[in-house]
């Protein structure tokens, strides 16, 4: 059973929604971007250095102890939220852009070869294409697309022939950034493995929108950002499958990540320590773990309903302009629309949404290959949380009349 | 009139509006008194990086004054470029190398600015500067010959 949010409730627990810019409440429509942070998280991060603050793994002392533990546990919390089998398949990064490098300067490096290839989509975020194109040019591997239609929408017709022998991963989107596409990932895993072809996801505009189990997935890869789902900035998620992060070489080199050290020979240390050289986010990671914890009392059910229900009525009332194009129409979309107005530059639109207390973020949201496909300069996006509300999704759509009325 | 003239006048103009939605309207307005750049230089060479939205501008010299056109696919920009050119077209490279440009802080534009907008409008400036710069150094060692 799902329960009809509370958002007037919900929202006391975000002290930045109170916000007033140039005089005018605070509309947050940015939340693809990243999120707010509630209060519970804002007090973990706070208890943890008033209180234990200290370095993990290593001291003897009490405080360090407790600070391992925290950090472990944080580890425990990621791996139930993601339903993980091992809490040693969860490794701290800085975010998703970090968690793809790792497994392209790591898998990648040591799997590629001459003639090989991996395969991504179409709608990828930057971060999930030019990690590949680097190991690619090193490798001299080639990089595949599939490519999706003018709604939005992957042509899975296309994939059976890009998943030749030579392909090596597949890298994809669970939700598209810029288009809102919820891609049909069982589908394209299932494809995959039947080639025995790896599978990395990137899930950051996923978690915090729907339930995700990576064992139910069958993923082999899977990468998140903190900052998106009403965590901290600075830290992130790789989740891999034991058998794959095993044999997988370390990449960066340094403390807490070895075993033992001679000039002669370093023995890595194991799993998940042999990807987290250096001090690791330790705040960044607790409060993850509070963020995570946050999400889960409420329930991504109940989440995923009331944002489904926000979406709906954002497309309904822009659907009431005239001259609008939607960019990325596809059937099942979640979190964000993207738009345009006829005659009016997103830039445009954008500013003058600001000006009346409205955040969108305009341009190619690091998705530059999908506005030449489109053949625009970029788009207006509004992406929304389960704390927005519709009130706010009217005072968009009286914004942008006030835009129009400026700018055509 | 000379460029602080110009820009008095501009800050003069903006005092009249206390709300930001009439400032930018009459931004827009001022966007469709920009002398248009001819077609033929609507390419990449004429392109200034570093704004979000496109902008083109071209420098014509004659009888030793600089004249600008330009345009932008976004409107606020034009209104922007718009000032910008109003301001130091019709000048000396010299005049528009040692120019101060003080207008955008007055009418508080730097600060409402979105960050991209005000780099944009940096970029502009700098192109702008540039221009006078390469024209100034043509002319006297074009004078040395």
């Amino acid at each position: 059973m799902t329960q009809q949010l509370r958002t007037d409730e919900i929202r006391k627990d975000f002290p930045l929604l109170d916000t007033t810019v140039y005089g005018r409440k605070l509309v947050y429509l940015d939340n693809a971007a990243t999120t707010q942070k509630p209060l519970q998280v804002l007090q973990t991060i706070e208890d943890y250095y008033k209180r234990y603050n200290s370095n993990v793994h290593r001291g003897v002392h009490y405080l360090s102890q407790e600070a391992t533990e925290a950090y472990e546990a944080a580890r425990k919390t990621v791996a139930a939220y993601l339903n993980a089998r091992h809490t040693h398949e969860i490794i701290f990064t800085r975010g998703t852009t970090e968690s793809i490098n790792l497994v392209a300067a790591t898998f990648g490096k040591s799997r590629l070869q001459q003639g090989d290839s991996i395969v991504i989509s179409a709608m990828e975020h930057h971060s999930n294409i030019v990690p590949w194109q680097m190991v690619c040019e090193e490798k001299g591997a080639t990089l595949k697309v599939i490519p999706m239609d003018h709604s939005g929408v992957l042509q899975l017709e296309r994939l059976p022939e890009l998943l030749d022998d030579t392909v090596k991963l597949l890298a994809i989107t669970y939700v598209s950034n810029s288009l809102g596409t919820v891609n049909p990932i069982r589908e394209i895993i299932a494809q995959a493995h039947a080639q025995d072809i790896p599978v990395l996801l990137d899930a950051a505009q996923a978690v915090q929108h729907m339930p995700v189990d990576v064992q139910e997935l069958d993923v082999d890869f899977l990468a998140f950002s903190g900052h998106k789902i009403y965590g901290p900035t600075g830290i992130g998620v790789l989740y891999g499958k034991e058998k794959y992060l095993d044999s997988m070489p370390p990449w960066q080199g340094g403390g807490d990540m070895i075993k033992t050290v001679t000039f002669e020979k370093t023995v890595y240390n194991e799993l998940p320590y042999k990807f987290e050289a250096g001090t690791p986010d330790m705040a960044g990671a607790i409060g993850l773990a509070a963020a995570l914890d946050y999400v889960a009392g409420i329930g991504l059910v109940s989440i995923q309903q009331a944002e489904h229900e926000l979406l709906q009525y954002a497309i309904s009332m822009l659907a009431e302009f005239e001259g609008i194009r939607f960019i990325g129409t596809a059937p099942h979309r979640s979190g964000a629309v993207s738009f345009l107005l006829d005659g009016m530059h997103p830039f445009d639109t954008g500013e003058l949404l600001d000006k009346q207390g409205i955040a969108v973020r305009t341009g190619h949201h690091c998705t530059q290959p999908v506005m030449d496909f489109f053949g625009i300069p970029g788009t207006v996006r509004a992406s929304f949380a389960f704390y927005n509300t519709k009130d706010e999704i009217d005072m968009l759509a009286a914004g942008l009349k006030k835009a129009i009325a400026v700018l055509r | 009139m000379t460029i602080q003239e110009k820009q008095d006048e501009i800050i003069d103009d903006f005092s009249v509006f206390s709300d930001w939605m009439d400032k930018y309207e009459y931004i827009v307005q001022l966007g469709k008194e920009l002398p248009l750049i001819d077609e033929r230089y609507k390419t990449d060479d004429h392109l200034i990086r570093g704004c979000q939205s496109r902008v083109w501008l071209h420098a014509d010299y004659k009888d030793g004054l600089i004249h600008f056109t330009a345009d932008s696919d976004a409107v606020i920009t034009k209104g922007l470029i718009s000032m910008v050119i109003r301001v130091l077209s019709g000048h000396t490279p010299r005049e528009i190398m040692d120019a101060e440009i003080y207008f955008v802080d007055a009418i508080g534009l730097t600060s409402h600015l979105s960050p991209t907008r005000s780099n944009g409008l940096l970029s502009m400036l700098k192109q702008i500067k540039a221009y006078a710069l390469a024209l100034h150094v043509q002319k006297n060692s074009g004078a040395a010959t």
